[in-house]
Order: C-alpha cells, then structure tokens, then sequence
C-alpha cells in the first residue's frame, strides 16, 4: 500500500509540474465546453424579419406582434410588394418574410381559410428551417387561443412537439455529448501519454526490474488520473446547468456513478493504447485518430446514427461515447432512472472489463 | 557464485545480438564487460534483470533462474540501465524517495550506504534532476540503484558522457560498494576502466572473446610493442606502417600509433625501415603493452577470423 501511494505522488508531482498536462486537463475541457456551448450551438435568435401585409386587418397585427415580440425575430420594416422580398433578402436586411394575402380577417371568418406565406432565405439553410419553424409555431399558437372566441367549425393544428427539448436547444444536445468526448479523451490520452513517456525516458526499465507488479503500475498510473478526470466530469456539469441551464432532472448521485464507470473505462483503453506504443508521439496519434474522430463523427453525438449506412451503425455500437450519450441524455434531460438505462451501462461494464483484461495482459513486464 | 551465464544467443531480427556466451561471477567480486559499442552488453545485462528472455542457454543470479524466478530476482537486484533513468521534473530527494519506496524501504533505513555517494548531491537535494550536471546525474541514478541494498548490481555503462574527474571519483566508489559484499556487475566501453575490476570479459560481436584478471593479461614473449609519434600526417603514416613486414598490428591512440611487432630481428627491420622515411619530429620507442593493447590485439584477430569464416 506505501509502495502504491508512493507511485500515485509520483504521479501526481508529474501531472502538477507540467503546465502543458494542467492545461490539457483543466483548461480544454473549459474552453471546449464554453466554445462549444456558445458558438457551435444551432439556436437562431434575432432573426430579421420583414412584413408584407396586403390586408392590415387586427389580427394579422396582432400576429405580427406576437412575432416580433417573441425575442426570436427583429422586425425589420414592411414592404409594399413581392418585389421587394428579394431586395431586402440580397441587402441582408431580413432573412424571412412574413406574408398576409388580402382581406385576411374576412376570410378567416367566413370562408375559415386565410394563407399566410413564409418566404424565408435559405442561402443558409439550417437557419431557414429553424426561423420557419419558430414563426410556425408562433401563429399556430396564436390561432390555438383564438379558436375558442373565433369558434370555427372544423380547424386542423398541425402541432408538433419536441419532447424533452422543447425550445430546440442546441446546448441540451451538445452537453451531454461533450462531456462523453472530454473525459474519454483527456482520461486515454492522458493515460497513455504518461506510460508511454516514461518508455520513451527510458524510466520505465527499472520500474520494469523492481518488484512492482504490472498491476500495480497500471492503477498506479491511472489513479490519479480517475481522481482529475472525476472533477472534470463534475465541473463540465455544473457548467451545463449552471452557465448553460441544462436541464437536470434526474438523480446526481446515478449520473456521477455512471460517470465514474465511463472514466474507467476511458482510462483502460488509455492503458491500453499505451501497451501497444512505445512513444508519447504514437499514443497520442492512436488517441486523437482511433478515439476522437470516430466520437465525434460516428458515435451520434453530431450526425445521427439512424442516417448512417448500416455498417456504420454497427461501427458506432462498438463507440463506448455512443452508448454512454444515451446514458447522460436520459438521466440530465429525462430523469431516467437506472431501470432504463441499465442496458447501456451493462455495455460499458463489459467494456471496461474486456479493456482491463487486454490492457493487463498487453503491459509487458519485459521489454519485449 | 552471482552471475551464472550458460550459452546465452539472443537474436534481433537481422542482427545477432549475443552468440553463445558464458561466464561466471563469484560473490562479492566486481566483474567488468568491456566491448564497444553494440558488442551486445546491454542485450546481456537486459537478461540478466529479467527484462528480456535469451533464444537460447540459461542463466541465474544468485541462484534464481531467470525465466522462473523472475520476482526473486528483482528483489535482490540494483539495475542502472544505460540512460540515467530519472526522473527530470523530480528534484534529487524525490527521485531517490521514489526509488525506495517501488522497493518498499526508506532513504532513512539504508542511508549508511548510499552515504559516501549520496553526501555529494545533497546539497543539491532540491534540485529538479533534470537540472543536474551528467556527473551528479550519475551519482544520483547510482543512489537510487542502491537504495534498496541489493545484494548483485547491474551497471550499464555508468560512466559514459561523464567527465574523468567523475569517472575516477565513481570507481572509487565501486569500490567502496563491492566492500558491502555486493556483487557488480559493471559495463563500459573504456578500455582504462577495466584494469579496476577484479576480472575483465571482453566482448564483441556478440561474442565473449575472454575473460580474465587484469594484471593476467599478457602478450606473447616475443611480442614488442612500439609508440610512434611524430607532427604530422599520422594516418597517412599508420597505412603505412600497416603495409610493413613483421607489423602484426597497429593502432591510433590518441595522437600517437601502438604497433605490434613479432619477434626481435622483425622490430629491428623495422625500425630501420620507419627511421628510412624521415619522418618529421618523430618519435619510436619500446613500450609495455597496457590493457588497451591487448584488447586492441584481441579483437583484431577476432574480426580477422570473423571475416574469413563469414567469406568461406
């Protein structure tokens, strides 16, 4: 026990005295979560809308109200014909134009059908979808309190509802998903850059010769990197809930203890990386290619699995990140308990293990 | 008996690292492997730490074979592989504090000896290692060797990259050390060190060419050795002091050239002949042939051999 304590000092005197280790560990998973959280989110807010209002009757003011003051759309003037739409779409000064036909009241109440025209600018198209979408939901909105006063006689309400995150948020998917990036990431690289530096020193020999056990060098070395990478999982949660206001619905306690059980298993394929190169330079290679590009392409964190051609789909089910998305997304955004995320959990358990098992088999106690 | 080595090969892919080697230390004796460069001491010393498993032959230490009794074996083992391994961004005390806790002892228990070699970079206790002269790099990788008393310690090439001063004040200490009853087990391209050890083993090629006490080393009665100097154009001279009858053997040292002559009336042909060639500010006299000599001749004729029955 003195013997394994001694080597986790060790370890920690070399992670605290390398400024470069620090930043890898504390800094990336800051910035990467805050740059993520705000740049690559796909909200739109602020949209420039213009109006082309051929009736200027009171309820389609009163829509363009609703519109305008929901906090997604800027009202950027009104125009006068259809002509000008692709004026002020080529000047940039709106992105989606809001269109009233004639006598628009009228018609709603006699004949129970009025068009409203979106003509939106989709050069952009992500942004388009999202506008029309968000303009959609507010007349449909509308139209739903009114129905009682108007009683119409038949109506349909096309609504559609995104469960779970209602207003779309981007933030919602990208936490989740990031955190499963940053700590399989920073705990295998970290891992593996540090057993493969003291090969590349040349440390590792007498380490080698003495009477440590491989076992004990293993969990020696990892230890405390479950320790730091434990507190970045705490800390890239309290900065989704609390700078991004991700939901968190369900137990604290559930999600650290699947946390931690995705740590470990991040740091026995780190391990294992290690055994399988002999220097900083190759581990870091087999981590960055082998690890995060297929995270972050194929384990559905950005592109869905369900589009993928089918031997990708099984590729993405062999991605640790995959399985444990699901696991975060159900406890933060759902409130799962472990009675549906058992299965996800019994596959990342049987991953750390099999990992575990290859690495200790793989780490040579020789040099050869 | 310390160090058993039985017929030990051990091949590299292409290369043929140690072929058929065999030795034996005695307890307590300071034993010397002297052999440039890849002559494969490393390969040797590997295998003997239990780092690696020869292709062919035996060998144990202390007793313990080093395919079975592997973890006997590192208990009773100080091991100074070739890079000093430290660790640069530990200070001094750390490293060794490291060191004697992986073998499950303090500095405080064994500090009597490590003392003499230790009391040296204590001063610098703080000091990253990294931070470290090559000499006091040494001295404290010797320490952290040492720290759990081992009863056998493999050294690779301590002093190598390391300034004279601290090459003799390390030998020094060896000594001092092998006064313990520790066995070592030391290698080293220089062939001046190994008139310190009790017995030397030359190798190379892989092969172990001899081994013997330093004092034992002696050339053939009839051989005369000669030191030629002169102010310049040394090489040029060495060829052709090679190209001369009754010359069995010449070598550049440093700035002058040793040549081995066969017998008496050949050394005095040949001096005439070099004294015919007006050489400037030279200078040919009789010397007694030290260790580097005859390994010199030694490992000559093994390469001669080499050659001829590698071209039959």
């Amino acid at each position: 026990m003195k013997r394994f304590l001694g080597f986790v000092r060790k370890e920690f005197r070399h992670i605290f005295r390398d400024p470069r280790t620090l930043g890898i560990l504390f800094g990336l998973p800051v910035v990467m979560i805050v740059l993520f959280g705000y740049v690559v989110s796909s909200d739109v807010k602020d949209i420039r809308i213009a109006i082309l209002d051929h009736s200027k009757d009171p309820t389609s003011r009163e829509i363009v109200r609703k519109i305008t003051s929901s906090g997604y759309f800027i009202y950027a003037g009104d125009l006068q014909s259809e002509k000008e739409i692709a004026e002020v779409f080529e000047s940039g000064e709106a992105k989606i134009v809001l269109m009233f036909g004639q006598d628009f009241e009228t018609r709603i109440k006699t004949e129970s059908t009025a068009s409203i025209r979106l003509v939106a600018d989709a050069s952009d198209a992500n942004s388009a979808q999202l506008a029309v979408n968000y303009a959609q939901a507010i007349i449909s909105s509308y139209f739903l309190s009114k129905s009682e006063e108007i009683s119409l006689p038949w109506q349909i309400n096309v609504k559609s509802r995104m469960m779970y995150n209602e207003e779309l948020s981007g933030v919602y998917m990208v936490v989740p998903g990031l955190m499963a990036l940053i700590l399989i990431l920073i705990s295998a690289l970290m891992t593996s850059v540090t057993i493969a530096r003291e090969k590349e020193f040349g440390t590792m020999e007498p380490l080698l010769a003495s009477p440590l056990k491989a076992i004990e060098i293993i969990l020696g070395k990892v230890t405390p990197y479950v320790l730091l990478s434990f507190v970045n999982a705490v800390t890239i949660i309290l900065l989704g809930v609390f700078v991004f206001h991700v939901p968190l619905v369900g137990s604290i306690a559930l999600l650290l203890a699947e946390s931690m059980l995705y740590i470990t298993l991040s740091l026995s394929i780190g391990v294992f990386i290690s055994a399988v190169s002999n220097t900083q330079q190759s581990a870091m290679m087999i981590s960055m290619f082998g690890l995060m590009l297929p995270t972050i392409l194929i384990s559905g964190f950005i592109f869905p699995i369900e589009n993928m051609p089918t031997i990708l789909q099984w590729f993405s089910a062999l991605m640790p990140v995959r399985w444990f998305i699901i696991i975060i997304k159900g406890i933060m955004l759902k409130g799962t308990g472990l009675a549906f995320v058992w299965k996800e959990t019994l596959i990342l358990l049987g991953m750390t293990l099999f990992f575990i098992l290859m690495a200790v088999r793989r780490f040579k106690t020789r040099l050869e | 008996m310390s160090f058993v080595i039985n017929n030990i090969s051990k091949s590299y892919e292409e290369t043929r690292a140690l072929r058929d080697v065999s030795f034996e230390t005695n307890e307590g004796e300071l034993f010397g492997l002297i052999g440039p460069d890849g002559a494969g001491k490393t390969s040797l010393f590997r295998i003997l730490a239990t780092l690696i498993f020869p292709d062919e032959g035996d060998a144990s230490v202390k007793g313990f074979d080093i395919r079975k009794d592997f973890r006997e074996i590192r208990k009773i083992l100080g091991y100074m592989p070739g890079r000093f391994s430290l660790y640069h961004d530990l200070s001094v005390k750390e490293n060794l504090e490291f060191y004697a806790t992986v073998f499950g002892t303090t500095i405080a228990e064994n500090y009597d000896l490590i003392k003499d070699i230790y009391a040296h970079i204590e001063p610098f206790e703080n000091r990253l290692a990294g931070k470290l002269s090559g000499g006091m790099k040494q001295k404290l990788a010797l320490s952290c060797a040492l720290i759990h008393r081992p009863d056998v310690l493999i050294l690779d090439e301590p002093t190598t990259g390391v300034d004279a001063v601290s090459r003799k004040e390390f030998w020094d200490m060896l000594k001092r050390i092998q006064k313990e009853g520790i066995t070592i087990l030391v290698s080293t391209p220089y062939m001046d060190e190994a008139a310190l050890c009790d017995r030397v083993g030359l190798i190379q090629h892989g092969k172990l060419l001899s081994v013997s006490k330093p004092g034992d080393l002696r050339f053939d009665e009839a051989m005369i050795l000669y030191s030629f100097r002169c102010k310049s154009g040394i090489y040029e001279y060495l060829s052709k002091i090679r190209g001369l009858q009754g010359c069995s053997s010449a070598f550049l040292f440093g700035d002058e050239i040793h040549l081995l002559v066969n017998g008496k009336k050949e050394a005095e042909e040949l001096e005439r002949a070099i004294k015919g060639w007006n050489v400037p500010a030279l200078s040919l006299k009789q010397i007694t042939p030290g260790i580097e000599d005859y390994f010199m001749a030694l490992m000559k004729s093994e390469k001669h051999d080499d050659l001829m029955s590698e071209e039959h």
